[in-house]
């Protein structure tokens, strides 16, 4: 039931489990790269930096516990990406993968996108639970019979087996961006879907994996003259001729396919002028939009950029209107987390089922919830300590005077190495998938 | 306007971590990032405007300083006897003015320079570039002294400087306080760049100071440039907008590396003329294997 979730004081969120190594020594290939609920939620999709892609599926609701919505397990684990080495540029073509998309369930087969630097995959994930056997040339082992000892011949039948989960590649849509691909989304038409990298957007349709066309291109004629990037871009959820795409320097731009072949005149552009008394050597960065979501109505759309989250009416473009602060402390550390590169980290954000809440990460395994309704918010956290079934997280709180209260923690304290960067809400329960470094924790509503 | 606590010293350090971040990507695994290249870009232009603004006031302050020396030595050369009452009070308040603090110099002069008669005052008053009209400027406190000293035009005060220097000291040394370099301006050449050792301290280099022909036309128009950031300075005192217009073709000849990282990318691909010119062998090799890899995209 999608009800309003987070922040109001009727929701408490438990835990529910936690995927992942326990051991503190984190391989650099297990880092969690991106998360993803299907259409339904039953699936979740996770991509690491390794290039693999491991998904979970839910189980049916026990009779037994109706309290708990069942349990997601491992389905399906297979390699995406391999690293690549262009040779023309003599530069290594990273595994990771930096987004995943599902498509739409039109069959019994599942169908993904997943995308590391450069390339671009159409997966098919289906189930196998019945075998052909009876061949009349091979064995049941697969080796083929001596002929002469062929005597009758008989049809092949299927018969039950254990599940199988196959991923296999459909297609691969490579070579289309010299830049590094930042996002990917399906349009609402089902048939077509954009990528976007630093600086050109492209239309592919799922079929045709050959050629792909080329929609927004910001590139100047002259690089010197290079100001802003395409940082992230997304379809409209249901208008399938609108997208938008962020930049680095603050400013979300909507174009609608319409207008013309190359979308670089824009239909809107949605910016918030700067407050100049907040002026310093950093303004540039943290003003760079890392992620830009829908609402699943359409009506909105969320922006996160470093220190903020800004929900933005598509019928305004001067301002947002709501901004919310997910960890205002940190202006003043920005030289600090400039030298220790946490500044440029691109943390995500995501909207509850029934766009009430929004969800972003933090620092210290934080993550924030902000119920737009109920104007109120709540910092939690994923940690291992409070990782016994069904406990109740405490909310958390950063104490930013001179005088710390029992159970805050200072700023100074706060570990910059746990981050919270991919949140993940399921699209009509009140289920949130968190991805620390190597760890993805799964929580749930109190259902009492 | 950046807040006070970021100092030059600050913006120092910025320029030498930004180098070092440009300078460790070229060697990650994935290749060159453009989105944080192009933010670490933003950061470094930033910092070099605060810090050139900030080297240009103290190098200012110690050319004023000098010639200030330079005028109290001769008068106090000059016979006694030959000076009018006027002389004798132009003297003393020259004298005062010596002797006063660094920072209410240009305030003592500013105010005088208002009620002086022709001769002296006048070439003090070009000296101290601070124009006649120039009466309602503030009592100069550390964060504004620069725009008492630099409001006026400072092109003018250049050219009068030239024809001064020519003059009265063929040879004027500066020392730089933050770097305690020694600067040598000699008929108009510099002989020691003192931003170049910011490059240096944040590349670890440690070429030698060489000798560098500079025209003095160049430090005009580097004093120029800075009256920019001050009249833009200005307007951000009015409008509290001071970095909002990008001026993304400045040209400035302030020879470092530093100075191509003007806007974005800009410099990055050009000016290999001048950096050849005027950098370390260093900073030239480096550059270059990093103008290589933006051209490659």
């Amino acid at each position: 039931m999608a009800g309003a979730g987070g922040g109001n004081s009727d929701v408490q969120w438990c835990f529910s489990q936690v995927k992942g190594a326990i051991d503190d020594d984190v391989a650099e290939a297990d880092i969690i790269s991106t998360v993803e609920f299907n259409h339904s939620g039953e699936l979740l999709a996770t991509g690491d930096k390794g290039g693999r892609v491991v998904i979970f599926q839910q189980e049916p609701e026990s009779k037994n516990q109706p309290q708990c919505r069942g349990e997601y397990n491992v389905y399906s684990t297979f390699q995406s990406h391999e690293p690549e080495f262009d040779y023309l540029k003599s530069l290594e073509i990273e595994e990771k993968i930096n987004k995943i998309r599902w498509l739409p369930q039109k069959n019994a087969a599942q169908f993904l996108l997943s995308t590391n630097d450069k390339t671009i995959k159409l997966w098919k994930i289906s189930e196998r639970d019945k075998r052909p056997e009876g061949y009349n040339l091979k064995e049941e082992d697969g080796r083929y019979r001596d002929l002469n000892t062929v005597t009758t011949l008989r049809v092949p039948v299927f018969r039950p087996m254990d599940l199988m989960v196959e991923a296999s590649p459909r297609r691969v849509f490579a070579n289309a961006h010299t830049y590094h691909i930042n996002s990917i989304s399906v349009n609402s038409d089902c048939e077509t879907y954009l990528s976007a990298d630093d600086l050109r957007i492209n239309l592919w349709n799922l079929e045709i994996n050959d050629r792909s066309f080329n929609i927004v291109d910001i590139k100047p004629t002259n690089m010197e003259e290079l100001t802003e990037v395409i940082t992230a871009a997304e379809f409209h959820p249901n208008q399938c001729n609108t997208f938008v795409y962020s930049s680095s320097k603050g400013t979300i731009r909507l174009c609608d396919m319409r207008a013309s072949a190359l979308c670089d005149q824009h239909a809107k552009q949605f910016e918030e002028p700067e407050d100049p008394n907040n002026r310093s050597f950093f303004s540039e960065i943290i003003s760079s939009i890392s992620d830009v979501k829908f609402s699943h109505s359409g009506r909105y759309m969320m922006t996160r950029d470093y220190l903020s989250v800004k929900i933005w009416d598509l019928n305004m473009e001067s301002r947002p209107v709501e901004t919310y602060q997910v960890h205002e402390y940190l202006r003043s550390k920005l030289c600090s987390l400039y030298e220790n590169d946490c500044i440029f980290d691109k943390f995500e954000c995501c909207w509850n089922g029934n766009d009430s809440v929004v969800m972003t990460g933090s620092y210290n395994n934080f993550f924030r919830m902000f119920d737009r309704g109920y104007r109120q918010d709540v910092t939690l956290e994923a940690s291992r300590e409070n990782s016994k079934p069904r406990s109740v997280l405490k909310p958390r709180k950063v104490s930013t005077g001179g005088k710390r209260k029992k159970d805050e923690i200072s700023v100074d304290s706060l570990d910059f190495n746990k981050k919270i960067l991919h949140t993940a809400w399921h699209p009509l329960d009140n289920i949130i998938a968190v991805a620390t470094t190597n760890n993805l924790y799964i929580f749930q509503e109190k259902l009492n | 306007m950046i807040s006070t606590m970021e100092c030059a010293a600050d913006a120092q350090s910025l320029i030498s971590i930004s180098l070092m971040k440009i300078h460790n990507s070229r060697t990650q695994r994935g290749g060159i990032k453009l989105h944080k290249n192009l933010l670490v870009s933003y950061v470094l232009r930033n910092a070099r405007q605060v810090y050139i603004k900030e080297k240009y006031a103290e190098i200012y302050r110690m050319q004023q300083y000098e010639e200030v020396m330079t005028v109290c030595n001769e008068i106090q050369e000059l016979n006694p006897l030959d000076l009018d009452a006027e002389d004798a009070e132009d003297e003393e308040q020259a004298r005062s003015a010596c002797c006063s603090a660094e920072e209410s110099l240009c305030g003592a002069a500013c105010h005088r320079g208002a009620a002086q008669p022709v001769a002296h005052a006048r070439t003090a008053s070009a000296l101290f570039g601070c124009s006649p009209l120039e009466d309602g400027s503030k009592e100069p406190d550390p964060c504004y002294y620069r725009s008492c000293c630099m409001e006026p035009s400072p092109v003018s005060h250049c050219d009068q400087f030239t024809a001064n220097s020519n003059m009265h000291c063929n040879k004027t040394t500066v020392l730089d306080l933050d770097t305690h370099v020694v600067t040598t301006v000699e008929n108009g050449y510099l002989h020691q760049d003192c931003c170049c050792d910011a490059l240096q301290c944040g590349q670890g280099a440690q070429s030698p100071a060489r000798k560098r022909k500079v025209e003095f036309g160049c430090c005009v128009s580097d004093v120029e440039d800075v009256s920019d950031f001050t009249a833009a300075r200005k307007r951000a005192k009015r409008e509290d907008c001071c970095y909002s217009n990008l001026d993304y073709t400045d040209t400035s000849n302030i020879s470092n590396l530093i100075s191509i990282f003007g806007s974005g990318f800009s410099g990055l691909l050009s000016r290999q003329s001048d950096l050849e010119q005027i950098c370390s062998k260093q900073v030239l090799a480096s550059l270059g294997a990093w103008t290589r890899a933006i051209v490659a995209f």
